[in-house]
Parts: structure tokens; C-alpha cells; sequence
């Protein structure tokens, strides 16, 4: 049986399987958004918390993913249930990228720009939502691009803790050392990963300035 | 040279020090009136504090002592959103903001201040026209005009809400000298009739001389002299003095290598 025949014969499963990968993704990369950006804004203007702000999401990069969800799984609430701790975990990893993109992109307009808005009297919002928002907007997209890439790939192993998603496909591949089925679970992973970068380069180049 | 007299005090610098967050001593102790209606012109050398004096007055930095007054308050004690909305400002590199078209630049502060759509669309018309550019360039941007009419988009943009007072920060500075010799002709065409309160900074002597109604000498962060242009060539004062040899030095070498 190939992996094509395999596909076709099992696609209620992959696609099932599919979506919940995509139901982890999106949801964690949507808290990382609400949580990162925010985050982002308010080191641009308050340099004092930069460094700390940086080194934790910094840190939580570095953690392995597996060993994460170990730590997070005795969480009351959390612990509960493996999609919650999937998603949670997902959206600590996508923080990273978020908070530095959104950092960079605000520090990044030209300085004349922002003190010419100030000097006319635009306030703090104002500067904020006509100016600086609006030029960084193509590096936070950037952001957004590189932590649901890494979103995609990293919510296989979800799969781990039980969380669903392609992961499935792939663990219980491994389990049975069936190529095929690790592929059944990568392929899909790979081709969303693709389509996200794809998609969402599209979008930061038609919304960059200039 | 028409020189306004004491028709009343537009800006006055009280006693103002300035000590930067880095704790360097920029201003101090700088008394100076400006006149309603004045093109008074803040001239020295980079670091003089020339910019830092022109902050002062839309409370972009605040006095580390003394007192800055415009129209009669101390700025201080005001809104400082509203402050600046009724003062001008030019920079040397614009600060057009680049993902504006013309028009939405021009017509910034006109629509944060709320102006009904139809008298907005008429101002900025009047105003490309004041400035002298074309009424099609309304939906260009930036980075689609010459520098010299990106500087007059800058000067029709502080222009907009009609204040009665202008700061300009070497705005001519970046251009080259045919555009800056038509831009300063055009500054004093636009000051003949709209008699704004103009505060200029500029490191350049012939600038100063042709545009200002008075000229202010600043050095190492201290006011030297204030004198009328034509007082200025005559001066006595060593500063004065080393500016004005600067300034002739370089016609004279340029008329002696016509002579060689």
C-alpha cells in the first residue's frame, strides 16, 4: 500500500487529524499575538523592561519541547486536559518571535518620523496607531510568519501528551516502524508549514510601506 | 528690511537651563524674547544648543530650571497636546510620515483636530498652492517627490491648522543650493503676507542673515548675542566677529580665484 492509497482510503482521519493540528496552531498563535504584541509595544517605549522581557521569552525558547509539557502537565486546569496544555505550551514558544518583531518594527521608524508626530501634537495613541503600528506592521507580520512555522512543526509533538493533531500519525509511525505513516502525519505538517510562510509572506509584502 | 518692533511677545525664555538625562549641561541660563510676527533666527554650531532651545518651546524637552513662556503662559503649565497643536514645526529631514499620501500629511492635524472633511479638502488645496506645488500631487508620497518639494509638503503640513507660531529646524538644511535659494525666496514671499511667529535654527550665516528679522548667536549651550542682520556684519563681539570672517571668507576666495 502506498502512501497516496493510504490517504485516500484514510482521509476522513486526515483530515481530521489536520484540522485539529490547525485548531492547536491557530489558537496558540492568536494568544501569542493578543499576549506578544502588547508585550512588544511596551518594551519599544519602556527600554528599562527590554532585557527582561527579551531573556525570559529568550529562555523559554530554549526549553525542549518535550520537557515543557512535562512541566506543565501537574497545572490544575491545564493539566486537565492535553489540548490546553498543547496550546499553552505552543504560545510560549511563539512568544519569542512576536515580542522581538514587534520590538524591532516600533524601534525601527525613523526617528524623524515619530518626532515630527509628537512635535504636531499627535499623543502617545495617536502616535502609536497612525504612525508606528502602520510602519512596523510588514516586521511584526514577519513575526507572526516565523512563530507559526515553528507552531506547525512543534504541535506535532503534541501528539506526545495526547494534545491530537498530525503528530498522531507520526508517533504511531514510529511506534510500528511504518515509514508510511510517519509521512501520512509529515507530509500534511510540511505542506501547512508551507502554506502559512507562503500565504503570510504574501500579506507582509503588500502590507510593508513603501 | 522691514524689522518688527515690540508688537508684543510671542515666546520668552526666563533663566531656562537644560541639563540632558545624561547630565550634560546643554542650555544655561538663556533669557530671549521672540516678537509676534518676528523670523527669529537661533544660529550656531552644531551642539550650541540651537535645537535643544527650539524643543523648549513645544515642550518636546523641559526646562531643567526656569521658565519657558508661549503667548503669555508658561508652557509648563498647559496641555502640551495643545500646545503644539497651535505651533508649527519643520525638521530638517521632514518627518513626512512615508505611508501618508500628500494629502493625508498635510491634513494630519487639521483631522486629529476634527475639521469637517469638505473644509479640510479645501485647505490642503489652498495650502499646496501657498507652498507652490501642484494640486495633482495630493495622492503622491513621499517618497515619490523631489526634496525640495517633500520640504514643501513639510511647511504646508505645519501650516495646516493655521498657528500663529513656526519652529523650523534647519529645515532647508538637507537641500541642495539652487532648491535652498528658492525655498528661502519662497520663505520670504510666505512671511511677507502671513506674518507667522517664526523660530529658525540654522548653522548657516548667510541663512541667517537673509531670513531673520533677528539673529541669535548661541554658543556652547549660552546665548551670545542677539542683533538685527544689519547690526550683525558690524558687530564687534569676537563670536559675532568669527562668524562673519567665516561668511566673507568664503565669497572672497571664491571672487580671488575668479581673479587668478
Amino acid at each position: 500500500m502506498n502512501l497516496f492509497q493510504f490517504m485516500v482510503e484514510n482521509h476522513d482521519q486526515v483530515l481530521e487529524l489536520t484540522l485539529e493540528h490547525l485548531w492547536l496552531v491557530g489558537i496558540s498563535t492568536l494568544l501569542a499575538v493578543l499576549i506578544g504584541i502588547p508585550l512588544g509595544i511596551v518594551i519599544a517605549h519602556w527600554p528599562v523592561l527590554n532585557k527582561p522581557v527579551l531573556a525570559s521569552a529568550n529562555i523559554i525558547q530554549t526549553i525542549p519541547s518535550l520537557a515543557l509539557f512535562g512541566f506543565l502537565l501537574p497545572l490544575p486546569w491545564l493539566g486537565e486536559r492535553a489540548d490546553r496544555l498543547a496550546i499553552l505550551a505552543l504560545t510560549l514558544y511563539a512568544l519569542l518571535p512576536l515580542i522581538r518583531n514587534t520590538y524591532t518594527g516600533i524601534r525601527g521608524v525613523d526617528p524623524a518620523v515619530v518626532e515630527a508626530g509628537r512635535g504636531m501634537g499627535l499623543t502617545d495613541r495617536q502616535l502609536l496607531f497612525q504612525v508606528e503600528l502602520p510602519l512596523a506592521v510588514s516586521v511584526i507580520l514577519s513575526g507572526v510568519r516565523v512563530a507559526v512555522v515553528i507552531s506547525v512543526g512543534l504541535a506535532t509533538i503534541a501528539a506526545a501528551i495526547g494534545a491530537g493533531g498530525l503528530g498522531e500519525f507520526i508517533f504511531r509511525g514510529l511506534a510500528m516502524v511504518n515509514n508510511q505513516l510517519i509521512l501520512a502525519g509529515a507530509i500534511p505538517a510540511a505542506a501547512l508549514a508551507l502554506l502559512a510562510d507562503t500565504s503570510l509572506g504574501w500579506l507582509e509584502k503588500r502590507l510593508r510601506p513603501q | 528690511m522691514d524689522r518688527v518692533s515690540t508688537n508684543g511677545v510671542a515666546i520668552e525664555f526666563r533663566d531656562v537651563s537644560y541639563v540632558s538625562p545624561t547630565g550634560q549641561e546643554v542650555l544655561s541660563r538663556l533669557n530671549l524674547e521672540v516678537f509676534r510676527g518676528e523670523t527669529f533666527v537661533l544660529l550656531g554650531r552644531s551642539g550650541s544648543g540651537k535645537t535643544t532651545t527650539l524643543k523648549l518651546i513645544n515642550r518636546l524637552l523641559s526646562p531643567s530650571a526656569g521658565e519657558v513662556r508661549v503667548d503669555d503662559a508658561a508652557t509648563a503649565g498647559v496641555d502640551v497636546i495643545a500646545l503644539r497643536r497651535r505651533i508649527g514645526y519643520v525638521i530638517q529631514d521632514v518627518g513626512l510620515f512615508p505611508h501618508f499620501t500628500v494629502e493625508r500629511n498635510i491634513a494630519l492635524v487639521p483631522r486629529i483636530a476634527g475639521w469637517a472633511e469638505d473644509r479640510i479638502r479645501e485647505r490642503v488645496q489652498e495650502l499646496l498652492q501657498l507652498v507652490g506645488l501642484e494640486p495633482q500631487l495630493v495622492s503622491r508620497y513621499p517618497r515619490q517627490l523631489s526634496g525640495g518639494q517633500r520640504q514643501r509638503v513639510g511647511v504646508a503640513r505645519a501650516l495646516a491648522a493655521d498657528p500663529a507660531t513656526l519652529l523650523m529646524d534647519e529645515p532647508f538644511g538637507s537641500l541642495d543650493p539652487l532648491t535652498r535659494d528658492e525655498l528661502q525666496r519662497e520663505f520670504l514671499r510666505l512671511q511677507q503676507h502671513l506674518h507667522k511667529t517664526v523660530v529658525f535654527v540654522t548653522h548657516d550665516v548667510g541663512e541667517a542673515l537673509r531670513l531673520g528679522s533677528r539673529v541669535a548667536l548661541m554658543e556652547a549651550g549660552r546665548l551670545v548675542t542677539v542683533l538685527a542682520p544689519q547690526e550683525f556684519l558690524r558687530a564687534s563681539d569676537p563670536w559675532v566677529a568669527a562668524y562673519v570672517k567665516a561668511f566673507k571668507a568664503g565669497l572672497d576666495s571664491a571672487a580671488n580665484r575668479g581673479r587668478e
